[in-house]
């Protein structure tokens, strides 16, 4: 490479960058959040946000403005480093994630940031990396709560890289590559990969959404920011732009993942090779899968049992999951949570400091 | 049409790839804080993970960042924090032995040294292997069929294992 292309590939990922993250920004996470306002208020008989510009299409703007201005608190027991750095990282990591995602074509040219040779195994890699800023975020806000949420989130994610890297190599060897414009074109000489080897399809496309939905910690899978137990999860510590950043991250990954299920599956920015009626119904079900999504927060009953009357929280915590859930069926706080939970409030004696950063 | 290269932006990449890999490294082995420690391993694995891509080896960067930074460091992340007083107090790193291990040290720099000036290194730039997914997939199951089963063996026998020490405990 010459020195021109050096300073035209610097100069073409600064701007790719700069797209894309407007892209995210207004798209993925401002729309994504009003459209999630919007339909979980219409599932649950309400209008959602209405007052700001017309159909409250401005809220999400109002927000951000909101957040923009907000006062950044570090608190002072907090890993002042990490604290800030973890945010940033999980946001760039949803970043990254798009560089390998073709949105379709312009005349010859495929809309791809850069077409990789290894594509979703560079996407699997970024989605790996968000865990990093997850557990780093909760680790150090010196918290309990946001610890907590960063070790379920941590575990969870861990698991289920599995699955989805199973759904994704599934795709690779029926493909024959790891690019994703070649998944796409493949699709094009056969079919949608949903329907290829009849039952194995559908199969890995389960596997790769209910893996991706855990992934990205949304509705089934919200233990690590159950907001009824542990406040809002990792990021409990965090405020004004920086709890902006844990959400764009969130809704990025969660959109790539769609993304991603589209390309792979769906044929990407193919025309639907179905009849048309089969295309509606699919449609319906998809729109259906995204409703239970989101609508699934309002309808799980959490029901932790109010502590005995001269009880102590510890002892709450460590009757409950062994002699099970004695009270409510809906007790909802798993085993090890329990006793790290102990564990914790044990070590966070005046004298002993728990899990805190040293200094 | 040849064009001239420009070894210039290749070696500025370079040194920047390494300063990102040395510096959080030496971080590993000296902070005080065994999580800052642990979290220091990522732009290192970072780091290592552009040095194979400046080498056109973009199947085990992409592995490098999958495996070593997506998944060893939040293990050990994972580990230190629910490993109670581990995260919160400050250890030292040095020991007594110090003049031991800076012996150890030198002697491994030396003989490092040693190798890379004793090896003829292959520069000429045509020579790059053709090195793609399909590739190492190919060498995988012919010439190195045996191993690869082997390594996979060894997983399993680690995966069951790890399920049987688990369900002991129960």
């Amino acid at each position: 490479m010459t020195a021109r292309d050096w300073l035209e590939e610097i100069g073409k990922a600064i701007l790719l960058t700069v797209v894309v993250f407007t892209y995210l920004a207004v798209v993925t996470a401002m729309l994504g959040v009003y459209l999630e306002r919007k339909i979980s208020g219409w599932i649950q008989a309400r209008l959602g946000p209405k007052h700001v510009g017309p159909q409250g299409l401005l809220q999400t703007i109002a927000d951000t403005v909101k957040l923009l201005q907000k006062e950044h608190i570090t608190p002072r027991q907090a890993d002042v480093l990490i604290f800030n750095a973890a945010p940033v990282l999980v946001a760039v990591a949803g970043l990254l994630d798009w560089v390998v995602i073709p949105f379709g074509r312009l005349g010859d040219r495929v809309l791809i940031v850069r077409d990789l040779n290894i594509g979703v195994l560079y996407f699997a890699a970024m989605a790996s990396l968000t865990v990093v800023g997850i557990l780093a975020g909760g680790w150090s806000s010196n918290n309990k709560y946001a610890l907590l949420g960063g070790l379920r989130s941590a575990s969870q994610m861990l698991s289920y890289e599995i699955p989805l890297a199973m759904g994704i190599l599934w795709v690779a060897m029926v493909a024959g590559t790891l690019s994703t414009v070649g998944i796409v074109q493949a699709q094009s000489i056969n079919r949608w990969f949903l329907f290829q080897a009849f039952p194995f399809g559908f199969l890995a496309a389960l596997i790769f959404l209910a893996a991706a939905t855990a992934e990205v910690n949304r509705v089934p899978f919200d233990l690590p920011e159950a907001e009824s137990e542990l406040v809002a999860g990792y990021f409990a510590e965090y405020t004004g732009m920086r709890f902006a950043l844990f959400q764009l991250g969130e809704y990025a990954e969660a959109f790539a993942m769609a993304a991603m299920a589209t390309i792979m599956f769906l044929g990407g920015w193919l025309e639907p090779s179905l009849p048309a009626w089969l295309w509606l119904g699919l449609a319906f079900v998809a729109v259906v899968v995204v409703v239970l999504l989101i609508a699934s927060p309002h309808m799980d009953a959490v029901d932790v049992p109010p502590p005995a009357p001269g009880s102590t929280t510890e002892s709450v915590l460590e009757s409950a999951p062994a002699g099970g859930p004695a009270q409510s069926p809906d007790y909802r706080i798993p085993h090890y949570d329990c006793t790290l939970m102990v564990a914790i409030a044990r070590s966070s004696k005046p004298d002993a400091r728990g899990p805190m950063p040293g200094g | 049409m040849p064009e001239a290269r420009c070894p210039g932006g290749e070696l500025g990449a370079f040194i920047i790839l390494s300063l990102v890999t040395l510096i959080p490294a030496v971080v590993v082995v000296t902070s005080g804080n065994i999580v800052r420690s642990a979290l220091s391993l990522i732009p290192t694995f970072l780091g290592v993970t552009g040095l194979y891509i400046l080498l056109h080896a973009e199947f085990v960067a992409g592995i490098q960042i999958l495996i070593y930074a997506g998944a060893i460091t939040v293990l050990i992340l994972f580990v230190i924090m629910l490993t109670q007083g581990g995260s919160g107090v400050r250890i030292r790193q040095i020991n007594e032995q110090v003049p031991l291990g800076a012996m150890a040290a030198v002697w491994l720099g030396f003989l490092i040294l040693l190798v890379v000036f004793r090896t003829p290194w292959q520069i000429d730039a045509t020579s790059v292997p053709q090195y793609n997914v399909s590739s190492v997939g190919t060498a995988f199951l012919t010439d190195y069929m045996l191993i690869f089963e082997v390594t996979s063996l060894v997983l399993l026998v680690s995966l069951i294992g790890a399920i049987i020490i688990a369900r002991r405990e129960e």
